[in-house]
This record gives structure tokens, C-alpha cells and sequence, in this order.
């Protein structure tokens, strides 16, 4: 995979993950093409469309579109199912989650991506693995802010 | 001092508080300038929530890179959630051609020899994202470490990690090679997962390692049969189908595995049938393995049934309710279409009924699909279809479905008949949609089948009375009533519905294309040639055509008027001599490429064919005068040509229209070959206007059939003294080989004493690399040439 997108029906963008390197300028190059492209399709078109030498496979979910963009050899369908896969882990992790969820921790949504996916690829396939890689780096970000001794910490993170 | 910083939750709730664009801005400008006093003055407890905020402006578009620095001073910090923002920043500020982002190297590398796992993991992320090639050679060895750790959670994006670091710097495969057996053995899915994709990226990269892995391909056949037939576990499964990434990934490789190798392939065959028979389809999970299987099946040297099952699988694919899958079906058989067509062809029904997909993407590949499905047994039904998907489609795809099928009836057309009626077909539904050669190649094709002269006229002529604006239609249209116009006017003709059109409307239509706002120039230049053409062919009276023609001398379009005042002249000082070079269009050779042939057929018609009379040189005629007579002592200058009659009608016979250049001659002389060598010849046809018994006009056409071209051709021409001779400038002076387009060029001699002719010829060419040099006489001239 080479990047993801995640941005509301308006247009907004809501998260970027990019796997290539791109200057800034190429970046919102694309960003604003892809996402004028997908919200220009009608909903009953399929979930692929062909752009540069790229595949591009959406999806919709409630007032989100998730986007990635694959390489030519890489399965579509395989595709859409990780970013199904991507929402059910947002769906757990923030119960029930909607695009408020999402804008108001994005930093949380950028943790569990990168759970789940490592330099475009797919790292983790179970889902309790995710989760529970999140909640205690969550755990340890509390554990620091309350100012527990080092050593308690050692003993937390040995888990 | 330092405003308490505000929370990024507040940020946020502000910046969705604006109400107008510029008032968002003002806000972000407020706050960032905030951050930024903040980051000058170094206050290290609020940093990462500063960094937050900056990242969430970053994300609304807005200018973030002074927070490089702070993502730096982050990630250097002991405490956690520091470098868990920091990290973050840093994948999302830092760009890998900026000096900068080097900057992090060393705290990644601190990191990942820490022992907490969580920021290791941080580490590798990192690494994975934004790594370049410089840092990855930096850090390969630590990474290396790592793969072998215990933890599996480290383990697993040390792997992906190593993917990055060979996508970046290819010679590293060394370093990760060799760990790779002992990870296939893992039992954690993730660290497998990731195992099989650092072993396809190794395979892609070197056919080495490819050689290497290619006896773990039991193994691979092993794991990927425990995973189908175990059932599944609710950690792994998607609807039934255990852990699909993880199957699709290793079908992934076993394709590059098997690719053009027998054994690899033997190896894999039952499994590959196992998984095509029995994944369960009812979801996408499902689907995705088992599009995956096909393509290794259609990618492997498998054998013919499970080939044969794979291309079955993906036409069940075309009936699927999932229009996502009809995609990938459509996609895939598109591209095994050339390998495996008998297969294919099986599913043609279906992919036809594509055709009638709403959604534009599906019903392009479609299109594509059916387009190659075409041959020679089923033309006339796909065109059946072809055709109604022109009249249906989205303005887009009507382009690429004309050319798609003018060029299936180039190739597949059972009778010129039928192909002749497709073409018309095609431009009067799309017309505006064709190439301009679709013109051409019609034209053409109707001028070579003399016997459905009569119908094509008949067809065009309606097709024309019921839409001028359609510009390639009105084009052929206007050719073929300027061609043929005396077969649309002489009644019945059994292939048509009686049609009883009266010379006048013709004329109308033919005013009306002439004065529509619609028609292009070339449009109306046609339409002026075909009028002119019908002059000879109507029995009525020409008056009303010239003097349209004569309208036409004041217009505007230069070309138009050239055409008209040519006409004119033809009207007035050349009447006699009208018929003859209104002939019908010659046939045109078909040969060589498709490309010579529209080349040669534009040539014919419109092309601008500008022949500039040039006076051959003097000198050389002078020595070929000498040559001829050679009793009369100091050669003199050949005696200054008046300008003569025949001048306008040279030009008008090399002008562009459907003017015969190479037409056969009224009074018929035999043609005369008089020169043949290594494949070029040299051809005579001769003219004696009547009227005119002085003048006799000369063709002289170089033919090249052998397989290089003769360039630099020059033929120059003497006559004794009591002739007067002009030559005209050739066509050309490269005769291309293959009997190409030839070179043809006209010679008038005025021989008012109707002495015998003698005619001497000089060549100069250049072929296979030589220069060659030739003087003739050309001595069995027909008697008829001077008597």
C-alpha cells in the first residue's frame, strides 16, 4: 500500500498515512484529486478506480471515506478488507465510533493504524493483538503522567 | 509570559466553532503563533501537546514544518508519551529529502536498543515510514537484532521493517536473507504474515533469492493447507475464511514461485484446486482468497483442468451480485484474454451483459473485454452488441467503441457488404466520435468494391438526407455522391428500398452540407468536388452547379476558394477536356501498412500535394540536348515556354481533389515500361488530350519493390530540338520500398511538327547505399505518341 486517506463527505481531511516519500506540494496534489475523484462517484459504482498507474479502493462508512492506493500486482478485494478491518478496530477501541471520535483523536487513530499496518503492510491480523498493543501503550502514557517510580514502570511494561 | 496552553480537545472545538474559512484562519494563526512562542521559550512539559495541536493544524492544510525541530526533542525524551507524539510528528512532518529527518537517526537507534518493547515499536514504525536509505544502512544491524528477538510483538515489525530496508537499499537482502528460514516456522500469525511478505519482496528483487526460496515452497504448501483445513479461530477468522490476509499473502508468493518453473508448480497444483474448490464465497474475505488463487493458477505453470477452473471461477465472478468482484473478473479475464482465449470465449455471454453496467468503470472493462473477444466467427454478433452499446454509452467510452469496432470490421468483416454497412452504421450513430481515418478507410473501401457502387450511394444518400451534421458521414456521403452519382440517379437497384431521387435533390442536399454552419472546410470541400464531379454525371444542364462553384471563387476559406476557382476555370477554358479529368477515382492499392494505406487514400483526396512546377536545371537539360543532337553543334538554351493552356490544367491535375493523377488515358496508349533495376521500375502511361494533337502529356510513375528505399531520385528528360519539353516536378524524391507510395511525374511535350519522338531519360537515385547514374533512350515509343 502506498498511502491512506481518511476524509469526511465535505471533503475534510481526517487522517493521511504515506508510505512513499512525497513533498508536501505532491501530497495535497493528490489529496485534492482523489478526494474530489471519489466524492464525485455515484454510491452504487464499484469501489476501485484506476488513477496514475495506481489502484485506488474506497470505501464509505457512515459520513467517512476511508482510501488507499495500491500497487498494480496487489488484490483489491484483500484491500477493502483492510480497511474494514481498520474500522472494526476503531469500532472497538472507541465503542461504537463516529467521525467526532476521530477528529477529536486523530493521534489515537494514527496509534492504532500503526498497530495494524507497518510501512503499507499488513502486521498484525488478529484484532485482540491490536487492541490490546494499544491499551497498554495507553496504559504506559497514564502510568507516566501520574508520575509512578521508574522501577513500578519496569515491572508494568514486563507484563 | 507563557498564555497556560490550551488543550488540544479546546483547539479543535474552536477551529469546528468557525464560521467562515477566514475565521478559522485567524484562529489557527493565533494559536500557532502560540506554539511557536512556546516551542522559542523551550517549555518541555507542554511540548507534545503543542506538537498535537501543530499536527491537527498540519492535517487542516496549514504550514507546520517549525514543529521538525520539536518532533526531534520529543522523541529524545525519556518519557513516553513524549515520544509516542514525537513519533508521530515525526512520520507526519518529516520528509526523507530534507537533511533533517537524519536527525532522528540516532534516537531511533538509542531506542531500538532500549529494552521496552512499546518504544522499540515506536522505533520501527518510524523506521518503516519515513526510513531513508541513508538511515537504513545506519541501522540495519539493530534491526537484524531484533528479528530474532523473543517478543513477538517486536519481532513482527522488525520483519515489515527489513521490507522497508530492501525496498530503500536492495543490497541489504544479504543481511535478511538468512533469517528467514527460521522465522517460516513461527506459529504467530503477524510475524508469519510478515516473513512470507520479506520473502516475496527478496524473491522480486533478485533471481538468486528467488532460486533460494524456491525449496521452501513445500513448507509453504504445508502452512497454507493447516490454514484452509483447521477451521477457523475467532481471533483469525473474517466470515468464515481463517486469517485471509495471511492466505492471500502466501498465494501471493507461490505464484512468484511457480512462475515458469515446472516442480514449484507440480507442488502447489492440489492445493491450489483444494482452495478454489472449497473457499467459502457468500463474502468479500472469501472472494478475495479465492481471486487470489486464480491468479496464481493463470500465473503458474498449472495444469489444463485447473486452468480451466480458475477461468470458470472468474466468469461465476461475472454473475456475482457484488459489483466489485464483477470488476476484478472483468479485469482479470482481460488480462488472461491472450493466453488462454478458447477459455475466455466460453464466458463471452456474460461479459456481454456487462456491457449494460450503469457504472462506467465496469462497463469500460467490459468493453475492453468484449472488443477482444472478437473474431472472425462471431463478428456479426458482437457487432450486433458493439453497436447497440454505442447508441446507449456514456459520451466518454463512444470513442474508444467506434475505433473498437470499425477496427474489429477492419479485421473480421465476412463481406464487404456487411462491412461497408457497420462502418455506416458507426459514423451515423457516432460519427463526431471517429478518428478521421475512419473517412478514409470507407472511401476507400467502397472505391474497391466496384459491385456495391450503387448500394453505398443509395445507402449514404439517405443516411445524409437525414443528418448533414455528423461531419465524417457527410464526408464519405459527399465523396461517394460526387463519385458514383450517376448510379444514385439511374433507379432501382434490388439491395435498397426503391429510391427515386431527382437530380435537383442532390444538388439541394449538397447546397444545404455547402451551407450549413456545421460542416468543418474539409466538409465543404467535398461537398464542392462532389458538385463538380456531378457535372458530368447529371443529364440535366450544369448551370446551376457552376454557378455554385463560382459563388465559392470569393470565399473566405483559402483552400475552398482555390478549389473553386480551379473549378471555374474548368467550366470556361477547358470544357472539353472536363469529362476526362472527372473520371472516377482509380482503385487505390491496398498494400503495406495500415498506416501507408490511409496515407495513400488521404493523399488521393485531399492531401495538399504541393507540386510547385520547378524549371529542372538548365545545364544538365543542356547536356542531355547534347546527347540527342549531337550533329547540331553548340547547344542552345531550349526555347522559352509560353505560357500555355496546358500549364492550368498540369496544376489542376496535381491538385488535391479526386483529380485522376495515374487515370488511364482517354485515348488509350499502351503504358510502357522502360526501366527496371533492382526493384525499382519505371512506368510511361501517355495522354493526348483531345483537342490539343500538339501536346502529349507523359506520366512518368518510379515504383520500388524491393526492400529499401531509393532515395534522392532525380529523373530529368531531353527531346530533340523540334519538340518543346516541360517537366514538372516529381511527387517525390524517395521512392519508398515494400511498392510503396510511387513517385510519379509529368512530362508535356509539344510536338507541332508531329515529328517521330525520340525521348531520352537521365536517373540519379541512391539505393542500398549506392549512387547510381542511368541515361537511356527510350526507343519503342508507341506510334500513337506523335502520329
Amino acid at each position: 500500500m502506498q498511502f491512506m486517506l481518511l476524509f469526511s463527505r465535505q471533503g475534510k481531511l481526517r487522517l493521511q498515512k504515506w508510505y512513499i516519500s512525497l513533498s508536501d506540494k505532491e501530497k495535497k496534489k493528490i489529496t485534492r484529486e482523489l478526494v474530489q475523484t471519489i466524492l464525485a462517484r455515484k454510491p452504487k459504482m464499484c469501489n476501485f478506480l484506476e488513477w496514475r498507474d495506481l489502484k485506488i479502493v474506497y470505501k464509505r462508512y457512515a459520513s467517512l471515506y476511508f482510501c488507499c492506493a495500491i500497487e498494480d500486482q496487489e488484490n483489491e478485494l484483500i484491500t477493502l478488507e483492510i480497511i474494514h478491518r481498520y474500522v472494526e478496530l476503531l469500532d472497538k477501541y472507541f465503542g461504537s465510533v463516529c467521525e467526532l471520535d476521530i477528529i477529536f483523536n486523530f493521534e489515537k487513530a494514527y496509534f492504532i493504524l500503526d498497530e495494524f499496518l507497518l510501512g503499507g503492510e499488513v502486521q498484525e491480523t488478529s484484532k485482540k493483538n491490536v487492541l490490546k498493543a494499544i491499551e497498554q501503550a495507553d496504559l504506559l502514557q497514564e502510568v507516566i503522567n501520574s508520575n509512578i517510580p521508574r522501577t513500578l514502570l519496569q515491572v508494568i511494561l514486563v507484563y | 509570559m507563557v498564555v497556560p496552553s490550551r488543550k488540544l480537545q479546546d483547539l479543535i472545538e474552536e477551529i469546528r466553532g468557525a464560521k467562515t474559512q477566514a475565521q478559522e484562519r485567524e484562529v489557527i494563526q493565533k494559536e500557532c503563533a502560540h506554539i511557536r512562542a512556546s516551542f522559542r521559550d523551550g517549555d518541555p512539559l507542554h511540548r507534545h501537546r503543542q506538537l498535537a495541536k501543530l499536527l491537527y493544524v498540519h492535517m487542516l492544510g496549514y504550514p507546520a514544518h517549525f514543529g521538525q525541530m520539536e518532533c526531534l526533542k520529543l522523541i529524545a525524551s525519556p518519557r513516553f508519551t513524549d515520544k509516542r507524539v514525537g513519533y508521530l510528528g515525526a512520520m507526519l512532518l518529516l520528509d526523507e529529502r530534507q537533511d533533517a529527518h537524519l536527525l532522528i537517526t540516532n534516537s531511533i537507534k538509542n531506542d531500538l536498543n532500549q529494552g521496552i518493547q512499546v518504544v522499540q515499536g515506536l522505533a520501527l514504525c518510524t523506521l518503516s515510514t519515513v526510513g531513508s536509505a541513508e538511515m537504513c544502512r545506519d541501522l540495519a544491524t539493530e534491526v537484524e537484532k531484533l528479528l530474532l528477538q523473543p517478543g513477538s510483538y517486536v519481532r513482527k515489525k522488525a520483519v515489515l521493517t527489513a521490507v522497508h530496508m530492501i525496498r530503500k537499499v536492495p543490497e541489504l537482502s544479504n543481511i535478511f536473507l538468512p533469517p528467514c528460514a527460521q522465522l517460516l516456522h513461527e506459529r504467530h500469525h503477524g510475524i508469519l504474515l510478515g516473513t512470507i511478505t520479506l520473502i516475496t519482496e527478496l524473491c522480486e528483487r533478485s533471481p538468486a533469492a528467488l532460486k533460494h526460496f524456491q525449496k521452501v515452497v513445500p513448507q509453504l504448501v504445508q502452512i497454507l493447507r493447516t490454514l484452509v483445513t483447521t477451521g477457523y479461530s475467532t481471533e483469525h477468522s473474517i466470515s468464515g475464511v481463517s486469517d485471509p490476509f495471511l492466505q492471500v499473502q502466501i498465494l501471493r508468493l507461490l505464484r512468484i514461485l511457480g512462475r515458469n518453473h515446472e516442480e514449484s508448480s507440480d507442488t502447489m497444483n492440489d492445493l491450489l484446486a483444494q482452495v478454489a474448490t472449497n473457499t467459502d464465497t457468500s463474502r468479500n474475505a472469501g472472494n478475495a482468497v479465492l481471486f487470489e488463487t486464480v491468479l496464481t493458477i493463470m500465473d503458474i505453470r498449472s495444469a489444463t483442468g485447473l486452468r480451466v477452473l480458475a477461468v470458470n471461477i472468474l466468469g461465476r465472478f461475472l454473475l456475482n451480485s457484488d459489483k466489485n468482484i464483477r470488476y476484478v473478473a472483468l479485469t482479470s479475464l482481460l488480462r488472461m484474454v491472450q493466453s488462454d482465449h478458447s477459455a475466455v470465449q466460453r464466458h463471452r455471454p456474460t461479459v456481454v451483459e456487462c456491457l449494460r453496467e450503469v457504472d462506467a468503470s465496469l462497463s469500460r472493462r467490459a468493453l475492453e473485454l468484449s472488443l477482444a473477444l472478437v473474431n472472425s466467427s462471431n463478428v456479426r454478433a458482437m457487432t450486433q452488441e458493439l453497436q447497440s452499446f454505442l447508441e446507449s454509452c456514456s459520451p466518454d467510452l463512444r470513442a474508444d467503441c467506434a475505433s473498437g469496432i470499425l477496427l474489429a470490421a477492419e479485421r473480421f468483416a465476412p463481406t464487404k457488404r456487411w462491412h461497408i454497412d457497420t462502418i455506416l452504421r458507426v459514423l451515423t450513430t457516432a460519427g463526431t466520435h471517429v478518428r478521421d481515418d475512419a473517412v478514409a478507410n470507407l472511401t476507400q473501401l467502397i472505391g474497391g468494391a466496384q459491385e456495391l457502387h450503387a448500394y453505398s450511394v443509395r445507402r449514404l444518400y439517405s443516411a445524409l438526407a437525414e443528418d448533414i451534421s455528423q461531419q465524417p458521414l457527410v464526408q464519405v456521403a459527399a465523396w461517394c455522391i460526387g463519385e458514383y452519382g450517376d448510379l444514385l440517379l439511374e433507379g432501382s437497384c434490388e439491395e435498397t428500398e426503391p429510391l427515386q431521387v431527382e437530380e435537383e435533390d442532390v444538388l439541394d442536399l449538397l447546397e444545404k452540407v455547402l451551407q450549413s454552419h456545421m460542416s468543418l472546410p474539409a466538409t465543404r470541400g467535398y461537398a464542392l468536388t462532389a458538385l463538380m464531379k456531378l457535372s458530368t454525371r447529371l443529364r440535366g444542364d450544369n448551370n446551376r452547379i457552376r454557378q455554385v462553384v463560382s459563388i465559392y471563387g470569393s470565399c473566405l476559406d483559402m483552400e475552398l476558394q482555390q478549389r473553386a476557382v480551379e473549378y471555374n476555370t474548368l467550366f470556361r477554358k477547358y470544357d472539353h477536356m472536363r469529362a476526362a479529368i472527372l473520371e472516377k477515382m482509380p482503385l487505390v492499392e491496398r498494400g503495406g501498412t495500415q498506416d501507408e494505406e490511409i496515407k495513400e487514400s488521404k493523399e488521393a483526396q485531399l492531401s495538399e500535394a504541393s507540386l510547385v512546377p520547378t524549371e529542372p536545371q538548365a545545364s544538365e537539360l543542356l547536356d542531355l540536348l547534347d546527347l540527342l543532337d549531337g550533329t547540331s553543334g553548340a547547344a542552345q538554351p531550349p526555347p522559352p515556354l509560353e505560357p500555355s493552356p496546358g500549364d492550368v490544367l498540369v496544376h489542376l491535375l496535381d491538385l488535391p481533389c479526386d483529380l485522376p493523377s495515374a487515370s488511364p488515358p482517354p485515348a488509350s496508349i499502351p503504358n510502357l515500361r522502360v526501366f527496371e533495376r533492382e526493384g525499382l521500375q519505371l512506368n510511361l502511361s501517355f495522354v493526348r488530350p483531345p483537342g490539343t494533337p500538339a501536346l502529349l502529356l507523359i506520366t512518368i510513375t518510379a515504383i520500388n519493390t524491393s526492400e529499401a528505399d531509393v532515395i534522392h531520385f532525380i529523373c530529368q528528360a531531353a527531346v530533340p530540338k523540334s519538340f518543346q519539353l516541360q517537366l514538372q516536378a516529381p511527387s517525390g524524391d524517395t521512392v519508398p520500398a515494400h511498392s510503396g507510395l510511387p513517385v510519379t511525374q509529368l512530362l508535356r511535350i509539344l510536338n507541332p511538327n508531329k515529328a517521330p519522338l525520340r525521348l531520352k531519360l537521365r536517373l540519379t537515385y541512391n539505393h542500398f547505399g549506392q549512387s547510381v547514374q542511368e541515361i537511356f533512350e527510350v526507343n519503342n515509343l508507341p506510334m500513337e505518341t506523335w502520329q
